[in-house]
């Protein structure tokens, strides 16, 4: 799935789930705050933001005179909800299986 | 608290995109029918009137576990049926988040292109940080649901895949 695929190359870079990160830590940074803890150029931060908003990973708002960026965790918890469930519960469901079969057999 | 962060910091902005109609997920918001299907599973009760009041009521479940009927009370203070919707939001099933007060939620849902709509809900916490450690997922490991990612992706799954209780087909959008 597009949206999936656009979330896990967002992902798929240690700046990008840094600035992630920053955001996790205190939410709603201006461009200028995601950029003071970043030894790179302003143009290179902002492609990296770029690709986490394109993937929906950072949303960008108007306060007032600036604009900050708000970590969007639904996404991640869209691909959990979707993927990684699906192999847990499979687990869980061997282990339900197994608590079943043995108190039948007990 | 003796703190010089802005109010940013206390907001949290989520977004969703969703295969549906904005009348559609407006009604999954505003809705008692729609609302007990995804997230927390409480009916809402709206009265879409600046200054009507809302009630966010427990789910069957959670009464059982010993919840009040009320769950979240607030009061409308827009309702743009079905682009915008603004309200207060006052967690009282716990009294330390009941002591909280009164925050700020906004929906905004705005439609894009192929029968795809966006969702974003905007929750201000001021001098709310339980309520907003909670609404943030922050206390799923106690039981206390994923917060608001958790309650936009059941309700993304809701109305892109329909519900597993036969619901009204005209609400569908």
């Amino acid at each position: 799935m597009a949206a999936d695929d656009d979330v896990f190359k967002a992902l798929a870079d240690p700046t990008r789930r840094g600035l992630l990160d920053q955001l996790f830590a205190r939410d709603g940074r201006s461009l200028r705050e995601l950029e003071s803890e970043l030894a790179m150029t302003r143009f290179g931060v902002m492609k990296h933001v770029r690709v986490l908003e394109e993937a929906g990973l950072v949303v960008r708002r108007r306060s007032g005179r600036r604009t900050l960026h708000f970590l969007n965790p639904v996404p991640i918890r869209l691909i959990h909800d979707r993927w990684i469930d699906k192999y847990t519960e499979r687990q869980a469901s061997a282990l339900a299986n197994l608590k079943h079969d043995l108190e039948e057999t007990g | 608290m003796n703190s010089t962060s802005s109010a940013s910091a206390i907001t949290q902005v989520y977004s969703v995109y969703i295969k549906a109609t904005p009348e559609a997920i407006w009604d999954a918001i505003t809705k008692p029918e729609w609302t007990e299907q995804y997230g927390y599973g409480g009916k809402a009760d709206y009265d879409l009137h600046p200054g009507g009041a809302y009630r966010g009521l427990t789910s069957a479940a959670m009464r059982q576990a010993g919840a009040p009927e009320i769950g979240v009370d607030g009061a409308v203070l827009d309702a743009d049926p079905p682009r915008r919707l603004v309200q207060t939001f006052r967690m009282v099933m716990d009294e330390a988040m009941a002591a909280e007060g009164f925050t700020r939620l906004t929906y905004e849902i705005s439609e894009g292109r192929g029968g795809v709509t966006k969702l974003t809900v905007i929750h201000e916490f001021e001098n709310a940080p339980t309520l907003a450690v909670l609404m943030s997922g922050g206390m799923a490991d106690q039981g206390a649901g994923g917060g608001w990612s958790w309650i936009l992706s059941s309700l993304k799954t809701l109305l892109e895949t329909g519900s597993p209780i036969d619901s009204d087909p005209t609400n569908m959008g």
